[in-house]
C-alpha cells in the first residue's frame, strides 16, 4: 500500500483567477449577468418610470408628481422593509394592515380624543407594535404554528380590536405637529431662489456618502483579493447614480422641499440594508429561509430569530401606522385595508423567493416604488380603478414569472 | 431481432457552456443486467434522463433504439408507455398515500364510470408486493417504511407498469446490508422473469457481485463496456476506468498515533421522540486525540440518533448520561453550546440537513462560527470571504470562486464545504456521519486525507457509517452499535467485516 493513490490534478482554476483577481474583472456584462434577477428588476423600473413619463407627457415625472408618490408611499414601503425580512425567513404577514390601523387608532385616541401631545401618541403607538409584534413572535416561535395562520387570525383580531378603540367611529384632526410627520417639509433652511438649497444640500451628502462607501468597500476588497469591477466602471456608477439622486433633490427642491418622511424612511432603509447584509442576525435570516434544518444544526438560535423578526415587523407597521395616521390625519376604522397585499407584492416584485431565503431590502424598495409609479401614473392618466388593479395583479404574477424562468435557466431547478 | 433490447447510439447532450455528454454509445442485452458506472458529473445521469425522455428528443444529438425500434420520446409518459420504468436516487412516493395508492398513482385502476376500483386495487397491489417480497399491507401509508421497503415499493411500482427495461439510480445508496441484499436478490428474480435492468452504482463490489456487463463513463464519455465474466473485469478495472488512473489503494495510510482522551461518552441513553421506546440505551464510549473511531451499525441500530443527541439534544427526549470533552462534563442543551464546547457533527445528508443549498460557498463555510468573524454583531464580510477561499484551497474544492452557488457543486465538493464549515469552528471532536455517502471514489480519497490530516492535528474523529470497509480503512478502531447497544469495541487490527457484522447483530433479540 503506497500513497501513490488518486492525486486530485491540480485544479487549473486554482491558479488562474488568483492572478487575475483584483485586475478589472468585471465589464458591464458580468456585472449585470451576474446578478440578472436585480439588475431586471433596476431595468424594469427605469422601463415604468420612462414609459409613464411618455404616457403623460412628462406630468409623472414633474416636481409636484415626485413628491406626492414620496407622501403617498412611503408607509408601503416601510412595512416592505419588514415584509421582506420576514419572507426572507420563510414566513408572511397578513396582518400589518390591521396593525397600522390599530396603532394609529391608538395614537389619534391619545392626542386627539386626549389631548396628550404627539410625542405620547407616537411612543404609544411604537409600544403597541412591539407588542403586537411580541405576539406573533411567540405564537410562530415558541409555540409554532404557521405565520400564515397567526397572522391570518392577528389580521381579525387587530382589526376588531381597532373598532374597539376607535368606538367605531373616525377621529380627526391630529394636532400640526404630529402631521408634520408625514406631510411636513424641511424647506428654506438654507434659502435659494425659487428652489430649496437644503434639499440639493442633503442630496449632494447622500451621493457624496455613496461614493466614499463604495471606494472604501471597493479598497477592502481589494485588500482581501477579492474581485472588483474595473475603476473607469466604478466611477461610472457612481456618476450615474449620482445623476439619478441630484435629478431627484433638484425635482424635489423645485416643489416643496425636502419631506420628512423622505428622511425616516431613508434612514430605515439605511438601517435595515445594514442589519440584513452586515450582521449575524441578518445572516441568520437567510440561514433560516435558505434552510431551516442547517440553520439549526449549525447552532443559530431558530426560535430567537424568529421572534425577533416578528417584533421587528410589529414595530415597523407602528411606523406606518403613525406616518399613514399622520397623512391622513386622523384614524379611521377602515385605515390600512389591504396594505399587507401590497407590502408583500413589493416583496415579492422586488426579488424575493416564495420559498424563503431570498431577497433584499432594496430589492423590495424598488419593488414597492414599481407598483407605486404604476399606481400613479394610471391616476394621472385617468385609468379605471378596476383596470389599475388588473395591471397590477399581472405585473405582480409576471415579476414572480420571471424569477422562477430565470431560477430554471441558471439550473437550480435541476 | 436481435440480442440488444437497447441501443443508444451517438448521444451528445450539451447545457449552456458544457458539454454533458460526447458521443456516448449503449447497448444493453436483453434480459441482461447492466451496470454504468462513473464518477459524480461524469453524465450516468444525464444519459438516464434522455434515456427517460426527461431530456426529449431534439434536445440532444443521437439516435435511442429500443426493442428494434427507433423511439423519440417527449416526455417520461412516453418512454413509460414502451416499458422503461426509472427508479431515481431519490424516490418518488407521496408519504401520506397508501402502498396501493402510490403503486397506481398516475395509473389508476379505473372501474366503470371512471371511478377507482380500491378492492382490485389493493389486491393487485397485495399480488405485486408479494412478488418483490413485501411482507406490508396495501393500505399501510408509505410513510411508516424504512427506506429499504420504500425502495420496494418503487419496484412494485415498476412492475405494474408492465416494465421491460428498469433503471435504478444508485438503488442500494441508502440501504443497510440486509435490504441491500434482498434487492440485489429480487433484481436477480427480475432478471429471470426476463426483464432487463440497466443499475446505476458506486458500490462496485454490488456490481462485481450482480452486473452482466458494465459499462464505464468518464467526463461524458463511453470509456468502455465489459462483460463481467472476462477474467480481468472487477472492481480494479472499473476503478481504472472511472478515474482514468490506476488507485491502489482506497484509503491513505496514516500513523496511528493516539493522544490523551479527547470525548468521552458515559451511560448515555436516549428515548425515541414520540414513541415509547429507548433509542439509545446505555452507551459508553471514548476518542482519544489524534484517533479515528467508527460506529458500525445497521440502520436503525441508532447510530445517527447517537451522535445527534450528544450534539446539542438535537434528537430524542429524557436524555440522560454524561458527556465529556477534555475531562471537561459538556451539558450542552443547544446546538450552540455543543458549537461552543468543542463538538462538530457533520450531518449523514447534507442536502436537508447540512447545507443551505441556495446559499454560496463562503455564507455556508462562516455558518457555524459567525461569532468569530463578528464583533458585536457585525459581520466582517471580507474576513469571510478570505476564511472561505482558504478552505476552498485547503479542502480543493471545485468551484470558481467562494461566491459560487453550493446546490450547484457536485456531491463530494459540497460535503467539502460541510466539512469546512465545521472545521472553522475549531472542534475539538468531529462526528462524521456517513461523511462519503453519494459520493465518488476520487472525492472520497480526498475526504480520507482531510480526515488524516484532521487526527494528525490532534483532533478526535469519531466516523459514522453504513460501509464497513470504509471503517476498516480509516479507523483505529471500531465500536459496534446494535438496537441502541453498543455490542463491541474492536481495535482494527483485529476487526473484519464478519466479525463486526456479528456484533452489529448480535444481541437484538435480548434488546428487542
Amino acid at each position: 500500500m503506497t500513497q501513490t493513490a488518486p492525486k486530485a490534478d491540480p485544479s487549473p482554476e486554482q491558479a488562474a483567477p488568483a492572478a487575475a483577481l483584483h485586475t478589472g474583472t468585471s465589464d458591464i456584462r458580468t456585472l449585470l449577468t451576474r446578478n440578472l434577477r436585480q439588475s431586471g428588476i433596476y431595468i424594469a423600473f427605469v422601463a415604468i418610470v420612462a414609459l409613464f413619463a411618455i404616457l403623460t407627457g412628462g406630468t409623472s415625472l414633474s416636481p409636484i408628481n415626485i413628491t406626492n408618490i414620496v407622501l403617498q408611499y412611503s408607509y408601503i414601503l416601510v412595512l416592505a422593509i419588514g415584509m421582506v425580512i420576514v419572507i426572507i425567513a420563510g414566513h408572511i404577514d397578513l396582518s400589518v394592515g390591521s396593525v397600522v390601523a390599530l396603532t394609529g387608532a391608538v395614537s389619534a385616541v391619545l392626542v386627539i380624543q386626549q389631548g396628550l401631545p404627539w410625542w405620547v401618541g407616537v411612543l404609544a403607538a411604537l409600544a403597541v407594535g412591539l407588542v403586537v409584534g411580541a405576539w406573533h413572535g411567540f405564537w410562530v416561535a415558541y409555540v409554532g404554528i404557521p405565520a400564515f395562520i397567526v397572522t391570518l387570525a392577528g389580521m381579525l383580531l387587530f382589526r376588531g380590536l381597532t373598532l374597539r378603540v376607535l368606538d367605531n367611529i373616525s377621529l380627526s384632526p391630529f394636532t400640526p405637529e404630529y402631521q408634520v410627520v408625514a406631510s411636513g417639509f424641511l424647506n428654506g433652511l438654507l434659502g435659494g431662489d425659487g428652489f430649496d438649497a437644503f434639499t440639493l444640500l442633503i442630496g449632494a451628502i447622500a451621493v457624496a456618502g455613496y461614493a466614499v462607501s463604495g471606494f472604501r468597500t471597493r479598497l477592502a476588497r481589494i485588500t482581501y483579493m477579492q474581485p472588483v469591477e474595473s475603476f473607469p466602471l466604478f466611477v461610472a456608477r457612481v456618476v450615474l447614480v449620482g445623476a439619478v439622486v441630484m435629478a431627484f433633490a433638484w425635482q424635489l427642491a423645485h416643489a416643496r422641499g425636502l419631506p420628512v418622511v423622505l428622511i425616516i424612511l431613508a434612514a430605515l432603509v439605511l438601517a435595515y440594508g445594514v442589519v440584513t447584509r452586515r450582521t449575524v442576525f441578518g445572516r441568520q435570516v437567510y440561514a433560516i429561509g435558505g434552510n431551516l434544518s442547517a440553520a439549526q444544526l449549525s447552532g443559530v438560535r431558530v426560535r430567537t430569530v424568529n421572534f425577533w423578526i416578528f417584533v421587528n415587523m410589529g414595530l415597523l407597521s407602528a411606523v406606518a401606522g403613525i406616518i399613514y395616521s399622520s397623512r391622513s390625519n386622523g384614524a379611521q376604522p377602515a385605515a390600512g385595508n389591504m396594505f399587507e397585499l401590497d407590502a408583500i407584492a413589493a416583496a415579492f416584485i422586488g426579488g424575493a423567493a416564495v420559498t424563503g431565503g431570498v431577497g433584499t431590502v432594496v430589492g423590495a424598495m424598488v419593488g414597492g416604488l414599481i407598483m407605486a409609479v404604476m399606481s400613479n401614473g394610471m391616476q394621472l392618466m385617468g385609468v379605471d380603478q378596476s383596470i389599475q388593479s388588473v395591471v397590477k395583479g399581472l405585473v405582480l404574477l409576471l415579476a414572480v414569472a420571471f424569477d422562477i424562468y430565470n431560477k430554471r435557466r441558471g439550473g437550480t431547478a435541476r | 431481432m436481435d440480442d440488444d433490447i437497447l441501443r443508444m447510439r451517438g448521444i451528445t447532450k450539451t447545457f449552456p457552456g458544457v458539454i454533458a455528454l460526447e458521443d456516448v454509445n449503449l447497448a444493453v442485452r436483453r434480459g441482461e443486467i447492466h451496470a454504468i458506472c462513473g464518477e459524480n458529473g461524469a453524465g450516468k445521469s444525464t444519459l438516464m434522463k434522455v434515456l427517460s425522455g426527461v431530456h426529449p428528443t431534439g434536445s440532444y444529438d443521437g439516435e435511442i433504439t429500443f426493442d428494434g425500434q427507433p423511439v423519440r420520446f417527449s416526455g417520461i409518459r412516453d418512454s413509460e408507455h414502451v416499458g422503461i420504468v426509472i427508479i431515481h436516487q431519490e424516490l418518488a412516493l407521496v408519504p401520506h398515500l397508501s402502498i396501493a395508492e402510490n403503486i397506481f398513482l398516475g395509473n389508476e385502476l379505473t372501474g366503470r364510470g371512471g371511478l377507482i376500483d380500491w378492492n382490485k386495487a389493493n389486491a393487485e397491489a397485495a399480488r405485486l408486493l408479494d412478488e418483490v417480497g413485501l411482507q406490508e399491507n396495501a393500505v399501510t401509508p408509505v410513510g411508516q417504511l424504512g427506506v429499504g421497503k420504500q425502495q420496494l415499493v418503487e419496484i412494485a411500482k415498476a412492475l405494474s407498469k408492465d416494465v421491460k427495461l428498469l433503471i435504478l439510480d444508485e438503488p442500494t445508496a441508502a440501504l443497510n446490508d440486509t435490504d441491500s441484499a434482498h434487492l440485489l436478490g429480487l433484481l436477480r428474480t427480475l432478471k429471470d422473469r426476463g426483464i432487463t435492468c440497466i443499475m446505476i452504482s458506486h458500490k462496485l463490489n454490488e456490481i462485481v457481485s450482480i452486473a452482466d456487463r458494465t459499462t464505464v463513463i468518464r467526463d461524458g464519455r463511453t470509456v468502455e463496456t465489459m462483460d463481467m465474466s472476462e477474467p480481468d473485469a472487477g472492481q480494479e478495472r472499473i476503478i481504472r476506468g472511472m478515474v482514468g488512473r490506476d488507485l491502489e489503494s482506497f484509503y491513505p495510510d496514516r500513523e496511528s498515533a493516539a493522544g490523551e482522551e479527547v470525548l468521552r461518552i458515559e451511560d448515555w441513553t436516549v428515548w425515541h421522540p414520540t414513541q415509547d421506546r429507548k433509542v439509545v440505551d446505555g452507551a459508553s464510549l471514548t476518542v482519544r486525540a489524534g484517533e479515528v473511531v467508527g460506529i458500525a451499525g445497521l440502520m436503525g441500530a441508532g447510530r445517527t440518533e447517537l451522535a445527534m443527541s450528544v450534539f446539542g439534544r438535537s434528537y430524542g427526549r429524557n436524555i440522560t448520561g454524561r458527556v465529556f470533552v477534555r475531562g471537561k462534563e459538556v451539558r450542552a442543551r443547544t446546538v450552540a453550546e455543543a458549537i461552543d464546547n468543542g463538538i462538530a457533527y457533520a450531518t449523514e445528508d447534507r442536502k436537508r440537513y447540512g447545507l443551505n443549498l441556495i446559499d454560496d460557498i463562503r455564507r455556508n463555510i462562516s455558518a457555524a462560527a459567525l461569532g468569530k468573524l463578528s464583533k458585536r454583531g457585525w459581520v466582517n464580510g471580507n474576513e469571510e470571504t478570505k476564511v472561505a477561499e482558504e478552505s476552498r484551497r485547503a479542502m480543493n474544492i471545485k468551484a470558481p470562486t467562494v461566491m459560487s452557488v453550493v446546490g450547484k457543486l457536485s456531491g463530494g465538493n459540497q460535503q467539502k464545504v460541510v466539512l469546512s464549515k465545521w472545521l472553522f469552528t475549531d472542534p475539538e471532536v468531529l462526528i462524521l456521519d456517513e461523511p462519503t455517502r453519494g459520493i465518488d471514489v476520487g472525492a472520497k480519497y480526498e475526504i480520507y486525507t482531510i480526515v488524516n490530516k484532521l487526527v494528525a492535528a490532534g483532533k478526535a474523529v469519531l466516523v459514522i457509517s453504513s460501509e464497513l470497509p470504509e471503517l476498516l480503512g480509516i479507523c483505529d478502531r471500531i465500536y459496534t452499535l446494535s438496537a441502541g447497544r453498543i455490542t463491541g469495541e474492536v481495535p482494527v487490527g483485529d476487526a473484519t467485516q464478519e466479525g463486526l457484522m456479528a456484533l452489529m447483530t448480535q444481541d437484538r433479540e435480548l434488546a428487542g
